[in-house]
């Protein structure tokens, strides 16, 4: 059993003085209540993992993290974790417990420098250790974009594969949180799908989370790990306990359909999905839903695959409209499937300006966009 | 406790007696802060300079009263030996790009001293970070001359497969880890690497090089502190050559150098004449030891001079005087003065000199020359290790390429290249 859950059960035991039998059955009993949590733009629906996934427990995507480094330093005597904050267990709580656990040598805070960290990763995976670093907020990457696009991305090229950072995982929470403005929403996904040598991956939940992180962390390339930070605490789910990994390279079709593609990824997902929804309601047209999940390298066959069957794609995402992830997608499956597509590729993006405080709710690709931009392209 | 406004007394104790009040600040300061009632700011040059650490003059003498230091003869006179190596090798490797027969080189003239005499103080195993001016490093450490041309030739048979410019060299087999163009970030990645040495109990330590300009960059500010901060067993050398570019020391810094920084960061640091390999020599030696046993870093600038142009990019005429580099090359050599010291001690003879110069000349060349026939990397070798595995959309782009290659070949200096392996 995981430290998380661990205490959490513990922690639950102690308080309601139930037998674990009857804990397991409330559990159960509030994660149906929890299905639907909305946070203004979007409804996270959970996932339900497998009957044969074994054991689970009900975790945020927080808490799925957190397993999932646990994980990561029991199973792995070489791996260490870092950054600014983590040792007391996070802004964001996802390394709560961990220094208890494995000691300040292996989970410990470094000075306030992203640089340094990212720089102090590198050198680590260079030694052959496994380096999970933290940035702060995705926002608080750039100071580290040298180390990142300049070292970790190009280390194993440029020494002929004589040395490489392939221990090398860097997490950062991402994207909208409501009230985060300029400097605590950004999605700066697209900056590093512009460099080869990097992996960039984003989930949408707890299980994807884990599953996810455990393989950018034991891929042998240098992986930027994107979480989304309004999900920490929103998004709950089963999540199966044992250790386990989904592919790094594979997009995930969510729901079929025939009459239109909605591809995004990380709380974007959650957006699209409501839309498919809201497009069978009023527009009797029926949506395929992909999450990307991996950004770089992007699983362009899937998406082919699906837009070659509905012969429509609106590609959603957070992050600014001019040159976004959007605008590699649409050129790609416009080369792809241009016999195929009845309607332009749409995209449905943040506008071309900093993210705003007070206008989040204008900025953000909400449903209502989404929807609009659906009608247009079914009446094409 | 409930809140009160602290009298003057407690405010003076709060300063003093840190540990016995409960206004101590919630992280104690990791040294001791005395108290003054009079307002005294601290002058910008309130420290004397950092004294330079030299035993051996300009003459190749030992300064007065130093006693002699206890030096196997083999270690000197490969010292030597090593030092005249490199020079070579830099003198036909400079001319060979004026020929343009390769496109880029950069020499270590007047560095020599810094290079090999930190090199041999180092275990061979120790891994090290370079900036790209130390390629004495590598032939301590017995890198091929065959391999180095290989790499500036650009051949199949660099370990960099082509990729870099030249120099850009790198080794696993020498512990040396390759050669990127962006200035300091190898200095935050060393420190990350001795902290896995550290946790992995490795015997070992890290050397980590890098120039009096690159030490201006974020990333020297980064690393200085995380390894101090984290305690890490790395030394730093700095390599001080009184220029980055055209810029000198005192367009990059305002303050004693670069060793005056280390304290300031928790780095145990040292001044040493880089011209002088004894002290080099004797100054690493012992840092390693320090390190080693302390699992901290220590900070050593080498005060040197670059005596050649930048790079092969570079006419340092048009922002330094030829008489400035004239002095350094006359009467601070770092090779002059350990052959001087060498001759007085009958270790070596100007035959001996003679002879080796001649060898040495003739094995590059011949290097050289068989270098220069071999063809460069297969053009696949340009699509591989960006990851691990090929993803897919690099094998679309690496099977567009190869086709289209083979369809214009006129177009492409195809003929250079080796044939791909089927």
């Amino acid at each position: 059993m995981s430290l998380t859950s661990f205490r959490f059960t513990v922690r639950a035991l102690l308080r309601k003085k139930v037998s674990p039998r009857k804990l397991r059955w409330e559990q159960a009993a509030s994660s149906c209540e929890m299905q639907k949590r909305s946070a203004g733009h979007f409804t996270f629906v959970p996932d339900t993992p497998s009957s044969s996934d074994g054991e689970t427990a009900r975790l945020n995507l927080y808490q799925a993290i957190t397993n999932a480094l646990d994980l990561t330093l029991s199973s792995d005597p070489t791996a260490v974790i870092f950054g600014e904050d983590v040792a007391f267990g996070g802004v964001f709580r996802c390394t709560v417990g961990l220094q208890e656990k494995y000691g300040k040598h292996r989970v410990f805070n470094t000075p306030l420098c992203e640089q340094g960290i990212a720089g102090f990763g590198i050198g680590m995976a260079v030694a052959g250790a496994t380096a999970v670093a933290e940035m702060q907020f995705a926002d608080y990457i750039y100071p580290a974009f040298d180390q990142l696009v300049n070292e970790a991305a190009k280390y194993r090229y440029r020494s002929g594969g004589l040395f490489n950072c392939g221990g090398l995982t860097v997490r950062a929470p991402c994207g909208a949180v409501g009230h985060g403005a300029l400097y605590h929403s950004q999605s700066p996904e697209a900056f590093f799908a512009h460099v080869p040598g990097l992996r960039i991956v984003m989930p949408r939940g707890p299980i994807q989370a884990k599953g996810l992180l455990r393989a950018c962390v034991q891929n042998q390339d240098p992986c930027i790990f994107f979480e989304p930070k309004i999900l920490y605490r929103l998004a709950v789910e089963q999540v199966p306990l044992k250790d386990y990994t989904l592919p790094l390279d594979k997009a995930q079709v969510l729901q079929e359909g025939d009459d239109i593609t909605l591809l995004g990824w990380g709380t974007q997902v959650h957006v699209l999905r409501e839309v498919a929804q809201m497009v069978q309601d009023k527009l009797n047209a029926s949506c395929e839903l992909i999450d990307l999940c991996t950004l770089m390298p992007w699983d362009k066959e899937t998406v082919a695959n699906s837009v070659r069957k509905t012969g429509r794609l609106l590609v959603a995402h957070e992050a600014p409209l001019t040159a976004g992830l959007g605008a590699e997608i649409a050129a790609a499956i416009q080369e792809e499937c241009f016999l195929s597509l009845e309607a332009p590729v749409q995209r449905v993006t943040g506008f071309d300006t900093p993210f705003p405080h007070i206008f989040e709710p204008f900025y953000l690709p909400d449903k209502w966009r989404c929807f609009d931009a659906i009608k247009k392209m079914m009446n094409y | 406790m409930p809140h009160r406004t602290p009298t003057a007394t407690e405010v003076r104790m709060f300063v003093t007696e840190a540990e016995t009040t409960s206004f101590q600040p919630p992280t104690p300061l990791t040294r001791r802060m005395p108290i003054t009632n009079k307002m005294e700011f601290v002058p910008a040059n309130a420290y004397d300079g950092i004294p330079m650490y030299s035993i051996l003059n300009r003459n190749g003498k030992l300064a007065d009263g130093v006693e002699e230091p206890k030096l196997d003869k083999d270690l000197l006179v490969r010292m030597y030996t090593k030092m005249v190596q490199m020079n070579i090798i830099d003198q036909i490797m400079y001319e060979s790009q004026r020929q343009g027969r390769i496109s880029f080189y950069m020499t270590h003239y007047g560095e020599e001293g810094v290079l090999i005499g930190s090199a041999a103080a180092l275990d061979d195993k120790d891994l090290v970070f370079v900036q790209y001016r130390e390629y004495g490093v590598l032939l301590w450490r017995n890198f091929s001359v065959n391999q180095t041309m290989q790499q500036c030739y650009s051949t199949m048979y660099d370990y960099g497969k082509g990729r870099q410019m030249p120099i850009h060299y790198g080794s696993t087999e020498q512990h040396f880890v390759t050669v990127s163009s962006t200035l300091a970030t190898q200095m935050p990645q060393a420190v990350g690497t001795a902290y896995a040495y550290k946790l992995a109990q490795k015997k070992q330590c890290v050397a980590c090089y890098f120039g009096d300009g690159a030490a201006s960059e974020g990333d020297a500010h980064a690393s200085f502190n995380f390894a101090g901060v984290l305690g890490t067993p790395i030394i730093f050398i700095c390599r001080n050559n009184g220029y980055a570019i055209s810029t000198p020391t005192h367009e990059q810094y305002s303050c004693d150098g670069v060793a005056a920084r280390g304290p300031s960061y928790g780095l145990t640091t040292i001044r040493v004449d880089g011209q002088d390999i004894l002290a080099m020599y004797l100054a690493v030696q012992e840092a390693r030891r320090f390190v080693l046993e302390q699992q901290k870093p220590v900070l050593i600038e080498a005060m040197t001079y670059r005596i050649g142009h930048h790079s092969t990019s570079d006419d340092s005429t048009a922002y330094r005087s030829v008489d400035e580099v004239r002095t350094w090359d006359e009467h601070a050599h770092p090779i002059t003065r350990l052959r001087q010291y060498l001759l007085d001690r009958g270790y070596w003879s100007e035959q001996q000199d003679k002879d080796i110069k001649a060898a040495f000349k003739k094995e590059v060349l011949q290097n050289i020359k068989e270098v220069e026939k071999v063809p460069k990397p297969p053009i696949s070798d340009l699509f591989t290790d960006v990851y691990k595995d090929m993803p897919t959309h690099l094998k679309e782009q690496m099977t567009y390429m190869l086709n289209h290659v083979q369809h214009y070949k006129d177009g492409y200096p195809v003929d250079l290249f080796a044939k791909e392996k089927s």
